[in-house]
């Protein structure tokens, strides 16, 4: 609690205090005791208008700043809004028990202390919110050491010019982004991406600010300035999104704007058509009852529940689905994320890992592991990429499962990839008489056997027949001593968690999902049936991707969203065009984090689904909100209007749904199993 | 020419007030107060003095709700 709540606190229970004591005292000194005949057996001891004023003295001591707001807010012609309600209410009420002469003011400051008890609870929550909230995105760094006569300085990152060395201690944020030149570590980059697999660093790799250095110590040479690392970028991002409100904020606004006029419209309507109704037809016009029952409606009315739990539902979503990793960039975007029903992707680097692995060996005449050892060394001094995929697969190790019947073997998927590593090196010793054939492969001697390696041309040329592939990419055929050995397959990688993910798109309330990819029809036909995307579309140049959105965005129904997911590096003009842009790996991609509307700072393609259910609840907690506020204040309005509920009931009607609404809005919060 | 700048309010509504005052303010394209974030962004017209234009803001919000601050 700060300065201002301790200070309200202090004042709400004097108020109460005062208030109860006050309560007593009438009872035994305020009335009449009257025996049961009828005949006064003592007088009251004080009388009004002492019991007026000794009142007043807790009424103002927990009002005086709402009466003080209530001023201000009519000299500046804001007349409706809570404090003018409140004090109209409160000052109607204690002039109901001044000219009823019975000296009930109890209720008109109980009125107004749960409504400064609402307040306080409401700022506290919020100001617990804001700071959760600020806790999980708290990846600004503060410092950077930098080495200086032997000693390490620490300096504030703002200042620290590009291409300097920094030193980065286990237990410290990296904080500009740069390569490490000295030193391995392990790094937790679980603030940025919510992920908690900690990432191997070595030298030469890529380091990105914000991850936290847990095991070494690295000196990293900066490649960015401070404002330009990603840690700033993201930090702009986050501190910005609440910024673009989402139409259910407007909603509440303007609704906010009407409301409370029209009901003090009919609060008025209330206190005076009933009683001249009364008057006219000849009845009773009980001016009391109905002046009692219009003040009533006023306390019920404040929107103050509305007001401030779905601002804070957004906030919690907003901040929830920033720790899962999952930047939105307003809540106009989560708004809209939660009405997705077609989604669109990009292939490469999306569903796809976009780099070109060693897939499968088939048909191997001799060891798997072993035709891969000749390939690697073959290959050894070329830097084609799928030369470079063979020898890395090579040097990791990986273990080969024959499929006895057809001859084909597939990598087994192992966690550790470093395991190996060492184990199989590339001994260049044991290469000789490298020739490169003319773009359709290699030949040379390794351990004395004359190895070729190349595409089926390569293999007519030698007079070798080659076996075809029945998948799709590329297909390496491997000869020793002349004699055909089998092929090596090398494909892009489907992403371990892609199929999880269009299914979990579909169960989200996806209705259709669409791949666009340059890619041939053939690879693009066999990545969709293998994840179960229900449409294709192949072949498509950069420009292509936009049309084909437009077109998607024409065919769909009008309150239905469209999300184009890609990978951000040359999809920046699809992401602006859809609905919802979301770029995913966008760790360090400046593009990406610019075009896109909402960013998955890691790669994982499940995220996507996850970001629309994040948005679902959010959407939901704030339907229930709205809802349940409305709803419960219209009961009682209807209840008050027709002299049930009185102010003791208006008043929990009114606090008890606001702190119920922002218990609530701050359920938003938690993602974790959603 | 866009800032942003730390406000201290307490109520959302409030903030909401703070908004409308600051819109009308002379100088302010456009202004939007986030309450979560305690952040005023605030879009000045072309050629407007942010400083002088910020004290008016300032004044202004003063006006609707005297428990507020921005700090400049």
């Amino acid at each position: 609690m700060n300065k201002k709540q301790k200070k309200m606190l202090v004042r709400i229970i004097i108020a109460a205090i005062l208030m109860i004591a006050l309560h007593f005292a009438y009872a035994f000194l305020g009335e009449d005791s009257v025996a049961e005949d009828g005949t006064v057996i003592r007088e009251a001891l004080v009388r009004e208008p002492v019991w007026f004023f000794l009142y007043m003295i807790p009424y103002l001591v927990v009002g005086y700043d709402i009466l003080k707001k209530a001023i201000k807010g009519i000299l500046n012609r804001q007349v409706f809004d809570e404090n003018f309600l409140m004090v109209v209410a409160t000052i109607g009420a204690i002039a109901v028990a001044l000219v009823e002469q019975n000296g009930d003011y109890t209720e008109a400051i109980a009125v107004m202390l749960f409504y400064q008890i609402g307040e306080l609870f409401q700022s506290y929550a919020v100001g617990k919110s804001r700071r959760n909230i600020s806790a999980l995105m708290d990846i600004r760094p503060d410092y950077a050491n930098i080495e200086k006569d032997g000693e390490l300085e620490k300096v504030d990152p703002d200042e620290v010019p590009i291409d300097s060395i920094i030193v980065v201690k286990p237990g410290e944020k990296i904080p500009i982004d740069g390569i490490v030149v000295e030193g391995r570590t392990t790094l937790n980059t679980s603030a940025l991406t919510g992920e908690s697999v900690p990432r191997e660093t070595d030298c030469g790799d890529e380091v990105i600010s914000g991850c936290i250095n847990m095991t070494g110590v690295i000196k990293v040479r900066t490649t960015k300035e401070f404002g330009e690392s990603t840690v700033s970028k993201i930090l702009d991002l986050v501190e910005n999104s609440s910024s673009h409100k989402s139409h259910s904020e407007d909603f509440i606004s303007k609704f906010a704007r009407y409301y409370t006029p029209a009901v003090c419209g009919s609060a008025l309507a209330l206190a005076i058509l009933p009683p001249l109704f009364l008057l006219i037809t000849g009845g009773d016009p009980a001016f009391g009852t109905w002046v009692y029952r219009a003040l009533t409606f006023l306390v019920i009315s404040c929107p103050c529940a509305l007001v401030i739990s779905i601002p804070l539902t957004f906030f919690a979503g907003i901040g929830g689905a920033g720790n899962a990793g999952i930047l939105v960039k307003g809540s106009n975007y989560l708004e809209a994320l939660s009405r997705t029903r077609i989604v669109a992707f990009d292939k490469t680097g999306t569903m796809t890992k976009g780099v070109f692995e060693v897939n499968g060996i088939h048909h191997s005449g001799i060891d798997n592991a072993k035709l891969l050892e000749y390939a690697a060394h073959a290959e050894c001094f070329s830097s084609h990429p799928i030369a470079k995929s063979i020898i890395r697969t090579y040097q990791e190790g990986v273990v080969w499962k024959t499929n006895e019947a057809t001859g084909e073997a597939v990598p087994v998927p192992c966690e550790d990839k470093k395991m190996h590593r060492g184990e199989h090196r590339i001994m260049k010793e044991r290469v000789t008489s490298v020739e490169e054939i003319g773009g359709n492969g290699v030949s040379a001697m390794v351990d004395g056997h004359r190895i070729l390696v190349g595409n089926n041309k390569l293999m007519k040329a030698e007079g070798i027949e080659a076996m075809e592939c029945r998948y799709v990419g590329t297909v390496v055929h491997v000869a020793v001593d002349g004699e055909y050995s089998g092929h090596i397959l090398i494909s892009d990688v489907i992403k371990p968690t892609a199929k999880e993910a269009v299914k979990g798109l579909h169960k989200a309330g996806v209705r259709r999902t669409v791949m666009l990819t340059g890619d041939a029809k053939s690879v693009a036909d066999s990545v969709a049936a293998d994840l179960g995307i229900d449409e294709v579309r192949s072949e498509l140049l950069p420009a292509d991707k936009v049309s084909a959105v437009e077109e998607l965005l024409e065919s769909k129904k009008e309150k239905e969203m469209l999300a184009f997911v890609g990978d951000g590096i040359n999809d920046a003009p699809v992401l602006s065009r859809a609905d919802i842009g979301i770029a995913m790996g966008a760790l360090g991609s400046d593009a990406a984090i610019e075009a896109a509307d909402i960013v998955l700072m890691d790669d994982d393609p499940a995220k996507i689904a996850k970001a629309i259910r994040i948005s679902r609840r959010c959407m939901r907690i704030v339907y229930e909100n709205i809802y349940f506020a409305i709803g419960i204040k219209l009961l009682c309005l209807g209840l008050g209007a027709v002299g049930i509920a009185n102010m003791w009931m208006a008043i929990f009607a009114d606090v008890g749904v606001m702190v119920l609404a922002v218990i609530n809005a701050i359920r938003a919060l938690f993602v974790k199993k959603v | 020419m866009k800032k942003s700048y730390k406000i201290e309010v307490d109520c959302a509504n409030c903030a909401n007030k703070m908004e409308e005052a600051a819109k009308k303010t002379a100088g302010v394209k456009d202004c939007v107060v986030n309450f979560m974030a305690l952040k005023m962004n605030v879009e000045f017209e072309e050629g407007a003095d942010p400083k002088a234009v910020m004290e008016d803001v300032l004044k202004n919000c003063k006006k609707v709700e005297d428990d507020c601050e921005i700090y400049l």
